[in-house]
């Protein structure tokens, strides 16, 4: 086995993601250059994850940007809803004083045809 | 703190815009970080940050809570930065091949090496010339600990090229980080073909 055959899991070892099989195991253990990368990767694994707690600060004025922005937004999608709401509003009235307009009409051809029925006999 | 940012969560869902002003706060500076980590330009980083918050306002509604708020935004961070790349790479022609990309000039002496702020200062300083490719994938999996399939999808790549990715980065931060390899080059050359 050779060193180049082992250096495409090293790293992947070093994280933990991969396991090294027996023969690769056996070749680390004897294998200088393999062992000097393996700590290799993982102080620079190790480091990398102690970038996760470092807050790089941005130059001032970005967080009132941001809240700029989704006021902005919000405002956008609060008039939105409102139109929206307004038309529906809108064509509930529309659909109703139909509905009224035709229960009105019913009512007053009933009527009116009871109207003439003494008269007719 | 987590179950706070869960608390202003539910209330921004709501349409509670205090709380997603204040959900804002608590997190912007972090999702600068990664946003400048993954563009290495601040002007870059700043409009990502901007891009993210708004397109996290539109669609806090479909996230569902089986992730961590954090999680969620890193996702989009990421995906926006992928997007402004693509764009600074159109407008600029910027090469970002990952073979390219100026030769850092480090300290080799081994005390200094062993030294843990100072390797870390390395770090940081191999992570700043990757190419934004590699870059991305590498700060994604080995800082932000994001798995490989969310890092395909925001990326809008396959995960095994995220993977191919992630092995190319980590060799070229060795390489820079821990300098003196004789066979790197040659090693470099022939992965290259």
């Amino acid at each position: 086995m050779l060193c180049d055959d082992i250096g495409e899991v090293l790293a992947a070892t070093a994280d933990g993601s991969v396991s090294l099989d027996d023969a690769a195991r056996r070749h680390v253990e004897q294998c200088l250059r393999c062992q000097a990368e393996l700590v290799q990767y993982r102080k620079l694994l190790r480091t990398l994850r102690t970038l996760r707690t470092e807050v790089l600060e941005p130059a001032p004025g970005l967080l009132a940007e941001i809240l700029a922005q989704v006021e902005a937004a919000g405002e956008r999608h609060a008039v939105r809803s409102l139109l929206s709401g307004r038309r529906v509003a809108y064509l509930g009235g529309l659909a109703a004083a139909t509905a009224a307009g035709a229960g009105a009409a019913i009512v007053l051809t009933t009527r009116s045809r009871k109207a003439r029925l003494p008269l007719a006999g | 703190m987590t179950a706070e940012l869960a608390d202003l969560v539910a209330l921004a869902k709501e349409g509670d815009q205090q709380a997603f002003e204040e959900l804002v706060r608590r997190t912007y500076s972090d999702s600068y970080t990664l946003a400048l980590r993954l563009t290495g330009d601040e002007d870059d980083a700043r409009d990502v940050v901007q891009e993210s918050y708004l397109r996290a306002y539109r669609g806090l509604k479909r996230f569902r809570g089986d992730a961590q708020f954090t999680t969620w935004l890193y996702r989009i961070t990421a995906n926006c930065a992928a997007n402004q790349l693509r764009r600074r790479t159109r407008h600029r022609h910027e090469e970002l091949d990952e073979d390219s990309g100026p030769v850092m000039d480090a300290d080799h002496d081994p005390a200094v090496l062993a030294d843990a702020a100072d390797l870390r200062a390395r770090v940081e300083g191999a992570l700043a010339l990757l190419p934004p490719r590699l870059r991305a994938v590498v700060v994604l999996r080995d800082v932000y600990d994001l798995p490989h399939e969310a890092i395909a999808a925001e990326l809008g790549i396959s995960e095994s090229a995220a993977k191919v990715r992630l092995h190319r980065a980590r060799r070229k931060l060795r390489s820079e980080v821990f300098p003196g390899r004789e066979d790197e080059q040659d090693e470099e050359q022939a992965h290259a073909v």
